[in-house]
């Protein structure tokens, strides 16, 4: 089904901030071991803004600069909160919002445009919706959703086999026990189950899941959670995990990419980010996970930030309490927070922020800038 | 002493349907004192939210209900319609899941505050506007909002409206069912604030209702676990979510790990199976179908709580046997 990948040199892998993204150099001098490896599937320097239907008004830029990288038989997790632009970034990653600026590569290629294009891509990397209750058609027969997409895709075979092996994948079983079902029959963790075997049937290379669990009870989500890292070891699966959940990443992600308002915000080994986070807006989604046994919770007020109003320098520092506390200052960074611009995170690599304050390169460039 | 707020005894809600009687709520019995806070988790269909209806007999027509729900010591459930009428709002009032939806979305937020005080105040137009804005400020909205749609509101605005409007009566007690479970954690964080605040400036009682039991335990000083229309644990948060009783429980607790805990890093614990049809309840334990720790006596003995430790009880005959818990695996 899909071409052969063509490999094409991995992202550069100095800070991203020069103008031209692609550094073709990169491929004989790096010595980065992360980018030994090519990743299944690349974001680079990617920009979606959005302009208002109608009449003039301010472009939302939901995503504003994103490098990200998914190597194969990984599971990524992608953090952030609601208007962050994180299922906008999922989404563009699936072809299904045309980038503003930057590319998606899927094994070295960029992901064509328009629907006969992507066609090949969609059938390898398959979407997982949250909210089952709503992916699925309510008067359609389980059997019916997952073959679907076996149809759609024209798949050669046999259609019964396949099905009732994607619900058995599913932990569906016995899986023609549920060829009849209708979705109101099911509980809602045997529905995204229904949901993941929809994806599964197409044997796909990679999912993108958007909060698989949250629309689901607590009792249920380890098991969700469970077959998802289930499909990686068995399958070798590629999965790119959209959540909220900080706790959803200690259980299954290997790496950890926060975005806060269009950018990855910091980025690294799941235990690194969540065991020393970097950045101030990390730090400050973790104090609040509710746990019994409490750190001291730092309540970042307001709402999350608009898109249409970016604010200069870093685009957390409104909020951001290492300013607010004076750190920042006493770092003598506080000019840079509100006045410079952040260079787009590396999408691979070791474990980095984009904070003046708190990552070590962004603070050596400052001591140096300083003359020390 | 003081007279407890909230004395649910022996409570049993039916709702008839055509497939037959369902049984949803079957014997719960609590206590809340004024000021206190109640933590009620459980999975969806676990009969949680009808518990809440039932606190405040919003439940339809026909359902058949037993046992009695003392509010400051009379019962709901034999309350005349007018007396039942002034006690909704003014001794208890919910905020219900779903902030979305359960607002009128072509009505400014401000009406729809008003239209709560207006049923149990006589107050003229100028003193309810300026009772809206006071309640838009305790829960940490501008007065000004009270012009807008909810459309033009987020999530966690939403919900401080709806607990504006709980509020508007002056409550004794506030029952949130749900009340962050469509909203994510910093927002979450927020409103659960918000709640403890309330809960200290107005000597509020709070029944909070989620399945999500790490929330429970950071906010309330209880927790009342239930499994198919029972209540299968019950004592102080801490203990309750650190070291469960029950295996349900345990569980739950499990669910959501706790960042940084080795055992749970990529080993998401999950608990096996469905929750039971009510209508076709399993025999004995109602929970020994899916249960981990299991034993031959399980389908066949009526399980009831039994003592726990201080303050505390469970339904499980481990514990009512005091055999050594199992580890979880």
């Amino acid at each position: 089904m899909s071409a052969d990948p063509v490999p094409l040199p991995p992202s550069p892998d100095g800070q991203a901030a020069s103008a031209t993204p692609i550094a073709a150099e990169g491929l004989a001098t790096t010595t980065d071991p992360d980018a030994l490896e090519q990743p299944i599937l690349e974001v680079r320097d990617l920009h979606v803004h959005f302009r208002p239907r109608r009449g003039r008004g301010p472009v939302a830029r939901a995503v504003d600069g994103v490098d990200l990288a998914v190597r194969q038989g990984e599971i990524v997790a992608l953090a952030g909160e609601s208007g962050c632009g994180k299922t906008t970034l999922a989404r563009t990653i699936l072809g299904l919002e045309r980038p503003t600026s930057g590319a998606v590569l899927y094994r070295g290629r960029p992901i064509g445009r328009g629907t006969a294009a992507l066609k090949p891509y969609r059938r390898e990397v398959q979407l997982v919706l949250q909210d089952p209750t709503g992916a699925l058609n309510p008067r359609q027969s389980v059997y019916e959703s997952v073959a679907e997409g076996l149809r759609i895709h024209g798949v050669k075979g046999d259609e019964e086999a396949l099905v009732e092996h994607a619900l058995a994948r599913s932990g569906l079983r016995p899986p023609r026990r549920f060829f009849l079902a209708y979705p109101h029959e099911l509980s809602g963790g045997q529905r995204q189950r229904v949901v993941i075997a929809g994806a599964l049937a197409l044997e796909p290379s990679m999912l993108v899941a958007d909060e698989p669990v949250s629309s689901l009870d607590a009792s249920v989500r380890g098991e969700i959670l469970a077959l998802l890292l289930g499909l990686v070891r068995d399958l070798g699966l590629t999965i790119l995990v959209v959540t909220h959940d900080l706790g959803l990443a200690w259980n299954v992600a290997d790496r950890l990419a926060v975005m806060y308002l269009g950018r990855i915000v910091e980025q690294g080994p799941t235990e690194q980010v969540l065991a020393a986070p970097m950045h101030p807006y990390t730090r400050a989604l973790l104090s609040v996970v509710p746990e019994a046994t409490h750190r001291e919770p730092q309540v970042l007020a307001g709402e999350p930030p608009d898109p249409t109003r970016v604010p200069v320098g870093c685009r957390f520092h409104p909020r951001c309490p290492a300013l607010a506390g004076g750190e920042a200052a006493r770092a003598g960074v506080d000019g840079r927070c509100r006045g410079e611009a952040m260079p787009v995170l590396r999408g691979l690599g070791e474990h980095h922020a984009a904070c003046f304050l708190t990552d070590e390169s962004v603070k050596k460039e400052a001591s140096d800038r300083l003359g020390r | 002493m003081t007279v407890t707020l909230l004395d649910v005894r022996d409570l049993e809600v039916t709702y008839r349907s055509r497939a037959g009687d369902v049984p949803a709520v079957r014997g719960v019995s609590l206590q809340l004192d004024p000021g206190q806070t109640l933590g009620l988790a459980g999975e969806s269909g676990c009969g949680k939210s009808t518990m809440a209806a039932a606190i405040l007999r919003l439940l339809p027509p026909d359902t058949r209900t037993s046992g009695s729900v003392l509010l400051d010591g009379e019962d709901v459930l034999t309350m005349r319609p007018g007396r039942l009428r002034a006690v909704r709002w003014t001794e208890a009032a919910i905020v219900f899941q779903g902030a979305m939806h359960a607002l009128n979305p072509v009505r400014r937020v401000g009406v729809q505050i008003a239209e709560a005080i207006h049923l149990h105040d006589k107050l003229t137009d100028e003193a309810v506007d300026a009772r809206v804005g006071e309640l838009l400020e305790q829960v940490g909205l501008p007065a000004r909002r009270a012009a807008s749609y909810p459309h033009e509101l987020s999530g966690g605005q939403r919900q401080r409206v709806m607990i504006a409007m709980a509020l508007a009566c002056s409550p004794r007690l506030l029952i949130a069912d749900e009340p962050t479970t469509a909203l994510d954690v910093m927002v979450q964080a927020q409103v659960l604030d918000l709640l403890a605040e309330l809960r200290r400036e107005l000597g509020l009682a709070l029944l909070l209702i989620t399945h999500d039991l790490s929330v429970l335990a950071s906010t309330c000083e209880r927790i009342a676990v239930m499994y198919a229309g029972r209540v299968v644990e019950e004592g102080p948060a801490a203990a309750v979510f650190d070291e469960p009783a029950h295996p349900y429980t345990r569980a739950l607790s499990e669910a959501f790990p706790t960042i940084g805990d080795r055992a749970s890093r990529k080993a998401p614990h999950g608990l096996g199976g469905d929750p039971p049809d009510p209508r076709e309840l399993p025999s004995g334990c109602e929970f020994h179908p899916r249960c981990p720790v299991a034993v031959p006596i399980c389908p066949t003995t009526d399980v009831q709580l039994w003592p726990a430790g201080p303050d505390r009880r469970a339904a499980c005959v481990h514990v009512r046997d005091r055999e050594p818990e199992p580890s979880a695996p």
